[in-house]
This record gives C-alpha cells, sequence and structure tokens, in this order.
C-alpha cells in the first residue's frame, strides 16, 4: 500500500459522528422552541438533544485526536 | 403499511452518509496500487480495526431486524445466537486456527484447502462460495429493497440500484480496504443509531427487571425470558428446542461453520499486519459480539412486553393474515424516534445493508479471483491483470446480485433458503478443516469426497422436510420441533456424514508426505507464537477473559 499518509478509519468515524451528531442536536434544540405536532413516547425527554450532544462529543474526541495522525 | 415517516432533516443525514460512504471510496482508491491493497487491505490493519470489521461483517441490518424479530418469536433464546453460538468458535479460530490461515500466507480459506489437499477441492469450495455469497449478497439486497418499501414507502427498484450502485462504486475503487472502514463506520452508526431504542425502552419500562416481568406474566406457560432453564423441554421455551440442538447444531457445527471457515469473516483477520494482530481479531471482536444481545434481544423484549400491554399502542405489521416480525425495530423507531434521530436510525439500516452488501461482494471477488479465475482459467495472470480482474469482478457481482434480487423478488419463499445454503457450504466444510487442520493423515480423497457428501446430504435433509419424505422429527430427535430447531439439526447431520465419509475414505487413500503438511497442520508445525510476550499481552489471556464473561452472561440469564 501507499505511504502518503493515509488518513487512519477513527478519523472518519470521528467525523461522521460528529456531523450527523451536531445536526441531531441542533434539530433537538430547534424543536424544544418550536415542539413538532406529532408527539414521541418519551419525547418530552428530549433524547434528540442528549442523544445529538453524546454523539457529537464522541465523534469530536475521535476526529481530534486523529486529526494529525496518519497511517 | 407505511410505519416510518420521514422529515427533511432526515433525508439530509442519510444524503450525508451516502456521500460519505463514495467520498471514502474515492479518498481509498489513490492508496490501492496493487492487488495485494485490493484483496487484502496492504495487510497493514491493527486488531482493532480488523476485529471491529470482521464482526461488522456479519452485522447487516437483514441480522439486525431479522434477530429483533426473531426474539419477538421465540424469545431470549435468540442470544444463544450471540453468545453460545458464536463466541467459543471465534476464540478457537484466533486461538487454534488462525495461525495456520496467516501463516500460510494464503488470500482465502479455499486457497488453504489448495495446499492442505489439492486444487480439486479449493475449487469446488471457491465455487460453493461464490455461489453462496452471490445467493447471499443478493437476498440482501432484496430484503433492503423490501424493508425500504415497507416501512418508508420507498420505490423498490430506486432504492435497490441506488445501494447496489453506491456499493459496487466504492468497492471496485478500493476493494477490501474501502469495504472494511464502510463497515467500521457502520459497527459506530448502528450503535449509536440503534442502542437509543433500548435505552428508552428502558426507560419507559423503568427497569430491565420489570420488562422481563411483564413478559413473564404474559406468558406463563412458555419462557421467553430465560437461557437454558427451560432447554430440557423444547415444549418450555420459545424456540421450541432441546439444550441438545443448541449444543451441537448452533453451538458446535453452525457457529464453527460459520464463524472459523467462512470466508467473509475470516477475510478481515487476513487483512492484520501480523499474526498476533490476526489472532486478536476474532477474540477483540468476541466482546462486542457479545454486547450486541443489549442492543437486539432487548429490543426485541421490549417489543414483546409493548405488546402485551393493549393499552401501549404497540402493535407489530401483518402481511396477509401473517404478523411480520421484522417489523419489531422500526415500529420501535417509529415510536421513539423525534425528527433527526428517524434519519440516524434509518442511516444505520442503510448501513448495515450496504456494509454486509460489500462484504459480500468483496469476498466474492477475492475467491473468483484467486481460486476460480487464476486457479483455473489464467494460471499465469499477472499481479495487474489481476487487480483488473478484482475491480471487473466486483462490478459483475454486482449485478449478479441484482439478478439474484429480483429473482427472489418473483419467489418470496426464498428467503427460507438462506439458513440451508449456509448449512449446505459451512457445516460440512467446518469438518473438513477441522480434520484437516488437526490429522496429518487426512487425505485429498478424503476431503474431496467428504465435502461432497456433507454438502449433498445437508441439500437432501432440506428437500426431505420441505417436501415432507419423512417426518421432521427423525432430524430433530423430538416430537416437537421450530423451524430453527430443524436448522440446527440439519447442520449437525451434515458435518457428521462429512467428518466420517471424510475419515473413512482417508483410511483406505494415498496420504500426502508429512514435510510437505509443515505449517499447515498442528502437531507438525513448531507453535511459539507470542510465546516471547508477557501472559498478559497474549492473545489466550484475552480469550479467557472472553470466555469468562461468556459464563457469567449465561449464568446470569440461565
Amino acid at each position: 500500500m501507499s505511504e502518503h499518509g493515509m488518513k487512519p478509519i477513527w478519523y472518519f468515524v470521528g467525523l461522521i459522528l460528529l456531523v450527523i451528531g451536531v445536526l441531531i442536536l441542533l434539530t433537538g434544540i430547534y424543536q424544544l422552541f418550536n415542539p413538532p405536532e406529532t408527539k414521541t413516547v418519551l419525547g418530552e425527554t428530549h433524547p434528540d438533544i442528549w442523544w445529538g450532544a453524546l454523539m457529537s462529543l464522541f465523534g469530536l474526541g475521535m476526529f481530534l485526536k486523529t486529526r494529525k495522525t496518519s497511517t | 403499511m407505511q410505519a416510518i415517516g420521514l422529515s427533511f432533516i432526515d433525508w439530509v443525514i442519510i444524503a450525508i452518509y451516502f456521500g460519505f460512504v463514495l467520498g471514502i471510496g474515492l479518498y481509498l482508491r489513490r492508496y490501492t496500487l496493487s492487488h495485494n491493497d485490493f484483496f487484502l487491505a496492504g495487510r497493514k490493519n491493527s486488531s482493532w480495526v480488523a476485529g471491529l470489521a470482521f464482526l461488522s461483517a456479519n452485522l447487516g441490518a437483514l441480522e439486525l431486524l431479522g434477530m429483533t424479530g426473531n426474539t419477538f418469536k421465540y424469545g431470549m433464546y435468540v442470544a444463544h445466537f450471540y453468545w453460545i453460538g458464536a463466541i467459543p468458535a471465534m476464540l478457537f479460530l484466533g486461538i487454534y486456527m488462525m495461525p495456520f490461515y496467516y501463516s500460510s500466507k494464503i488470500n482465502s480459506v479455499p486457497g488453504y484447502l489448495k495446499l492442505r489437499f489439492d486444487e480439486r477441492t479449493r475449487v469446488l469450495n471457491g465455487i460453493a462460495f461464490a455461489i453462496m455469497t452471490l445467493l447471499v449478497s443478493g437476498i440482501n439486497l432484496y430484503a433492503m429493497a423490501l424493508v425500504l418499501h415497507t416501512f418508508l414507502g420507498w420505490n423498490w427498484d430506486l432504492s435497490m440500484w441506488a445501494s447496489a450502485i453506491t456499493v459496487a462504486v466504492y468497492v471496485s475503487m478500493s476493494g477490501l480496504m474501502s469495504a472494511i472502514f464502510t463497515e467500521i463506520v457502520q459497527f459506530f452508526l448502528i450503535w449509536f443509531g440503534l442502542f437509543l431504542v433500548s435505552i428508552l425502552g428502558v426507560m419507559e419500562f423503568g427497569s430491565l427487571g420489570a420488562i422481563i416481568a411483564r413478559i413473564n406474566e404474559f406468558s406463563s406457560q412458555v419462557s421467553f425470558t430465560t437461557l437454558w432453564s427451560t432447554s430440557s423441554d423444547p415444549m418450555k421455551n420459545g424456540m421450541v428446542v432441546h439444550w441438545g440442538g443448541i449444543v451441537l447444531g448452533l453451538g458446535f457445527v453452525l457457529s464453527f461453520g460459520y464463524w472459523t471457515t467462512d470466508f467473509l469473516v475470516v477475510q478481515r483477520a487476513f487483512s492484520a499486519k501480523d499474526l498476533r494482530a490476526a489472532r486478536m481479531t476474532p477474540i477483540l471482536a468476541s466482546f462486542f459480539k457479545m454486547a450486541l444481545p443489549f442492543l437486539v434481544i432487548l429490543a426485541g423484549l421490549i417489543a414483546i412486553a409493548l405488546s402485551s400491554d393493549p393499552h401501549s399502542g404497540f402493535k407489530l405489521l401483518q402481511d396477509g393474515g401473517q404478523t411480520n416480525y421484522d417489523s419489531a425495530l422500526p415500529l420501535l423507531i417509529a415510536r421513539y424516534y423525534p425528527a433527526g434521530l428517524v434519519g440516524l436510525g434509518v442511516t444505520a439500516l442503510l448501513a448495515g445493508f450496504m456494509a454486509g452488501q460489500a462484504g459480500n461482494v468483496s469476498a466474492f471477488n477475492t475467491v473468483w479471483t484467486y481460486d476460480i479465475y487464476k486457479s483455473v482459467l489464467n494460471k499465469n495472470a499477472s499481479d495487474a491483470h489481476l487487480l483488473w480482474m478484482g475491480r471487473v469482478s466486483t462490478i459483475v457481482g454486482v449485478i449478479l446480485s441484482l439478478v439474484t434480487a429480483y429473482w427472489a423478488k418473483s419467489f418470496p419463499s426464498i428467503m427460507d433458503y438462506m439458513q440451508a445454503i449456509f448449512s449446505w457450504v459451512n457445516a460440512p466444510l467446518f469438518a473438513t478443516m477441522l480434520l484437516g487442520m488437526f490429522f496429518w493423515w487426512i487425505t485429498p480423497a478424503g476431503a474431496f469426497w467428504g465435502l461432497i457428501s456433507g454438502m449433498l446430504s445437508s441439500f437432501f435433509l432440506y428437500l426431505a422436510v420441505k417436501f415432507h419424505w419423512f417426518s421432521e422429527s427423525i432430524i430433530t430427535l423430538s416430537s416437537a420441533q421450530s423451524d430453527m430447531a430443524a436448522n440446527f439439526w440439519r447442520a449437525w447431520w451434515a458435518w457428521l456424514i462429512c467428518a466420517v465419509v471424510t475419515l473413512l475414505i482417508s483410511l483406505v487413500s494415498k496420504r500426502r508426505p508429512k514435510e510437505e503438511l509443515v505449517g499447515l497442520v498442528k502437531g507438525l508445525t513448531e507453535e511459539n507464537y507470542d510465546k516471547h510476550l508477557p501472559f498478559v499481552k497474549r492473545p489466550e489471556f484475552y480469550a479467557l477473559i472472553s470466555l469468562a464473561v461468556l459464563v457469567l452472561l449465561n449464568i446470569i440469564f440461565w
């Protein structure tokens, strides 16, 4: 395999979790102030906010840790 | 019929995923310069990368939907697929079999059969594996389109072609490496996308104990919440199976047959950077495999508990008067997930389908190129030509999968054949591998005819039961049985027939000299793997921990 500094898989995992996590978090915050018409079970616990935040943090950690590394 | 509605943000998340996997394929293409890069990902992966890919290659959406649905149908006994039906085999592969596979520098499992036995056994297994892979790949594609059509209302043809083209593009660009990358991305998306279902389900009931209590209250005669305590009487467990069927059929033959010989998963370990990493691959994967019931089985139990409460508003879909068990997981997503999270859940399922498809195609292109094309059709093919052939066979493999998928669409009962296909190829192959790796006097003739006998007998038993040539109880040794119990027992008989024929023919046919089998057979090979390492860094140490966790889980949920 070529040795031109290929990014490790963890970089890509971090990136996609961060992007999708932020989107879910922002959607959750928007829906906090603009509640949707269709309610989901346990929707009052706002899983999109805390799960989106957790996903973003996990993704951010992986992304930052591997940002400057290459295999 | 449509269960889940998608909002704009859900579509955005799905589009990001598609763009992302295509981008990964494009990015990796520049690092795919040789046939070794394409077929074995350059043999430079860590045990973590190879281990997660090893597990994820098996973690398709078909499995996620199917096992959640099976839990609804059979109860907690489905956890046996993740524990006794996987972990011992994975540890056995890492500790005992991987040194022979990895050290012989083969490109595929059929490649080992050539070194150990002869060319005809390799070609026989290569062809059987290629056919099996294409059938499974096509059925996977068909199932994905069916799920997307049923639950999301998507166009059947469009969803199938879009996914197939995406897989063809990124696998043909960089082969196994892009398949491994997307499998690992899929692993994380599945956990983040679907584990929340279990968390919210437990939150709704208050605790795991409350879920189990609700199910036991609903079904007091047959247990849906235990693993072993009702296994001595098939009538007392949801799977209607005796512990003998679980141990011999699932725990031994089906499990070892799949996890130690199916090239789809073993190929991921071949991509490891050294022998220790290759041995650690299935051992590390075993820890994640043991955790999966907390995602899949728990979701199924939540679905049972909700269904038992008429006020919950939860009811599985009905297709033509029959319960659609596969609807359990999508309906739970619809119940708990608001906009955004729905997109994540659907993306997790899509990622599972596409990674499963990519896994099948990458295994097919390797076996086709090395074990059929180079072995039979073009023995002098150059490395550059093999790389080209790998890319072409990827595209051809996807096209053939599409053909199989349309065939499956016209014969919906084709789904029934899935388990039969596995027991046709994998169960007898495990007998051949086990005997060949551990007994030097097993002969090429014994292996070849044993393999043919096992494959044919498995096929015959399937047809015999299907068309009522004789009673199913002759196979299952019990008057009470389920389809799943019959699958377990049929695999056991196929393995036994293959083993007996192999042993008998080996007693009377020509043996290979011992010196030709060094490095391929236990007892003729020096075994000092990782002996220079302290015990806590050896694969054996981690295998013992994995085994201890397995025992503990079985005791807790006994």
